[in-house]
């Protein structure tokens, strides 16, 4: 889960890590009262969309007085941006961070992020900071430096200044560099971040080391435990079906193409979608009704595939394991029943409970199109949808 | 000859008395798993399916001799319960647990270095050796008898692979679900280098999908180590970058992870990948064909 910038940059404050001071602003007229709050004439307004590249496409506005702050707050407030990471489409801009200007000497990046190879989180820091770290990485991977942590210990002292030295902080700022990343650490643990990128990390003329930006990663899986989190979560950022889809967690994105998916298991699901692609077809969505559903459940899935107006068909794959085909089989037919089914459906069912699953199907009444394999199914859709 | 588990193989559930626990537990017995305990705390001296259930894994591999662990625990609890499987040192502890905090998971492995019990897992259908002994919660109908590995990160896509296999009437030696999640206990080179040394395995099937670098790692050691054949079929290759696919482990980012990289990676190891799921089985049997390992494979 994703969470603004400037809700990011409020976290890492509670932390006592240093950010630059600013607040959020909905409308032009916040925005001037709280450039007015500020302690500079500089004042930087910053659109709020959850995507990288914002400076880039022109989100992000230097302002030097009050009239300033105004034009660009109403120029930006509901323009759709768009960046290298939102899509053609954009993102439109609803929130904005009003925020005192800094006198940059010097950018830097740190990151921390889960490492794969090792099961450990890792630190990563770079002098090459502002600029696109994965072009770093490619092109001059050796000015990325990694810090591997013990889940027991944490990230150490020692580890935070071999760090900053590494990024050629100068070395009367190496304290508060590393000062920085302990607090940095603290919050992804307690706060069970799976990324936390500050990009750039300054150093200010008058010798402080505070984050200009901050992008924040939760782990889905411990939302269950950090409630604050949760309130953070912004809609108006996300895909209506994925939302939908989420209160009855059912793992659900929306797509391209035209051919509705409901299929158990992501990996499954993932197969579904590049077969119906392997026969020329393309999927609107990638839905895993995971394994605990129920029929309610199912019955959901099936109405949020159907209220994306481009599905033309749609394909249920089912290979039960701990879910069961009898239940899929209730929960098509509850929801075919509820919403006038009027797309072609193409259902593959093997598993566990299969026979009790095809056989009220079979007595449904419902029009249903059996498939025999996944291939079969995906042919089978491929050429109903046309 | 199998990997892992075998008709010897005593187990025990932890969660047992969950509604998923105790239909899988049913499940298993009705397919000839010895399931000689549960554990759920505060229900001990209490029956589940017949199986006597303890407060403590500790007690219950005391009174049962109980070496390897299936795990229902729910997700906020999962990795306790990991903990107490190993700390009563199991031989091996099978997760089949989803949705557990990836931190809760770091320090899971952490905890585990040095330990005697080996983990699978978590997020995986668990591990089969076909008419010995079902672990987990794949449908045991679709496996055969027979001289097949397969490894796989995806449950559901294991059943698919599994399932074409015996229904060409090749048989499978162990099958095992290594799980979805970025961080877990066996990795694809951990199981390739049991099917390398069993006996009774005569080729493999990998199954990966997108995300992480496990893929590639695994067709590195298969170039250097492996002397059987090997095929494989990844997951997500139509996938979209920085789209997370169900799996918390399948996502594609910073361009590392796509499917095109592991697949060039495993044909580089002369590991054969199949064009999509549905061809798994014909891939394989193309391979042991070739290799004159057919009629070896061949399960009547």
């Amino acid at each position: 889960m994703n969470i603004h910038e400037y809700q990011g940059k409020e976290l890492l404050r509670q932390y006592g890590v240093a950010v630059s001071y600013g607040t959020v602003a909905f409308s032009p007229e916040e925005a001037v009262k709280a450039a007015k709050e500020l302690s500079t004439d500089i004042v930087v307004v910053k659109a709020q969309i959850h995507a990288g590249g914002r400076g880039k496409a022109g989100g992000v506005k230097i302002a030097k007085n009050l009239d300033e702050v105004r034009t660009y707050a109403k120029e930006l407030l509901g323009k759709v941006l768009v960046t290298h990471q939102t899509g053609p489409e954009g993102k439109e801009i609803k929130r904005l961070l009003i925020e005192e200007g800094s006198d940059i000497k010097k950018e830097y990046y740190v990151g921390l992020v889960l490492d794969r190879q090792t099961s450990r989180v890792t630190l990563m820091g770079s002098e090459e900071g502002g600029v696109d770290i994965e072009e770093v990485s490619e092109n001059t991977p050796e000015k990325i430096f990694k810090e591997i942590i013990d889940p027991v210990i944490g990230l150490t002292g020692f580890q935070a200044r071999r760090m900053a030295f590494n990024m050629n902080i100068p070395p009367k700022l190496v304290n508060k560099a590393a000062k920085f990343m302990l607090g940095l650490y603290t919050v992804f643990i307690e706060k069970d971040a799976s990324i936390v990128e500050i990009n750039p990390l300054v150093e200010t003329g008058d010798g402080n080391i505070l984050a200009l930006d901050a992008k924040f990663d939760f782990d889905e899986n411990a939302l269950y435990r950090h409630k604050d989190i949760v309130e953070l979560r912004d809609f108006d950022e996300e895909d209506a079906k994925e939302i939908e889809a989420s209160k009855y967690d059912l793992s659900y994105i929306s797509l391209d193409g035209n051919i509705g998916c409901m299929v158990n298991g992501a990996g499954l699901a993932m197969a579904t979608m590049d077969t119906i692609n392997y026969y020329g077809g393309t999927p609107a969505n990638f839905l895993d009704v995971g394994g605990g559903a129920t029929a309610e459940k199912v019955t959901e899935a099936f109405k949020i595939i159907l209220s994306d107006k481009n599905v033309k068909g749609i394909f249920v794959n089912i290979f039960g394991g701990i879910m069961k085909c009898d239940i899929i089989a209730e929960g098509v037919i509850q929801a075919a029943k509820e919403v006038s089914l009027d797309v072609p459906l193409v259902v593959r069912l093997e598993g566990t409970n299969v026979e009790i699953g095809k056989k009220l199907l079979n007595e449904s009444g419902l029009n249903i199109v059996a498939a025999g394999t996944m291939a079969d199914g995906a042919k089978q859709i491929v050429e109903l949808v046309g | 000859m199998s990997v892992y588990i075998n008709k010897d193989t005593k187990v025990l559930v932890q969660g047992i008395t969950g509604s998923t626990a105790l239909f899988h537990t049913k499940q298993m017995l009705e397919y000839g798993t010895k399931i000689v305990a549960g554990v759920t705390p505060g229900k001990g001296g209490t029956e589940a399916e017949g199986v006597p259930v303890f407060n403590t894994v500790e007690d219950a591999v005391k009174a049962t001799g109980a070496n390897v662990s299936v795990i229902y625990v729910p997700a906020p609890f999962a990795a306790d319960a990991i903990l107490e499987a190993v700390e009563a040192e199991l031989d091996m502890a099978i997760c089949i647990t989803e949705h557990i905090p990836v931190l809760d998971m770091v320090k899971v492995k952490r905890y585990m270095e040095g330990k005697k019990t080996r983990l699978v897992g978590p997020n995986c259908p668990g591990v089969i050796t076909p008419d010995e002994c079902k672990i987990g919660i794949m449908p045991g109908y679709i496996h055969k008898k027979g001289h097949v590995g397969v490894v796989s990160r995806s449950g559901t896509l294991t059943y698919e692979a599994t399932h074409q296999l015996s229904e060409e009437g090749i048989g499978q030696s162990t099958a095992v679900g290594i799980g979805g999640d970025p961080v877990n206990g066996t990795n694809f080179i951990d199981v390739l280098k049991e099917f390398n040394e069993d006996e009774d395995t005569y080729a493999v099937v990998m199954i990966g999908e997108i995300g992480g670098t496990a893929e590639e790692e695994a067709a590195e050691w298969v170039k250097a180590n492996m002397t059987k054949p090997v095929v494989g079929f990844i997951g997500g290759q139509t996938a979209p970058e920085g789209k997370r696919m169900g799996h918390a482990g399948a996502i594609i980012s910073g361009g590392k992870g796509t499917a095109a990289d592991k697949i060039k990676a495993m044909n580089e190891a002369g590991i054969e990948v199949a064009d999509t799921p549905s061809v798994i089985g014909e891939t394989l049997i193309k391979v042991i064909r070739e290799k004159g390992l057919y009629d070896k494979c061949k399960t009547h």
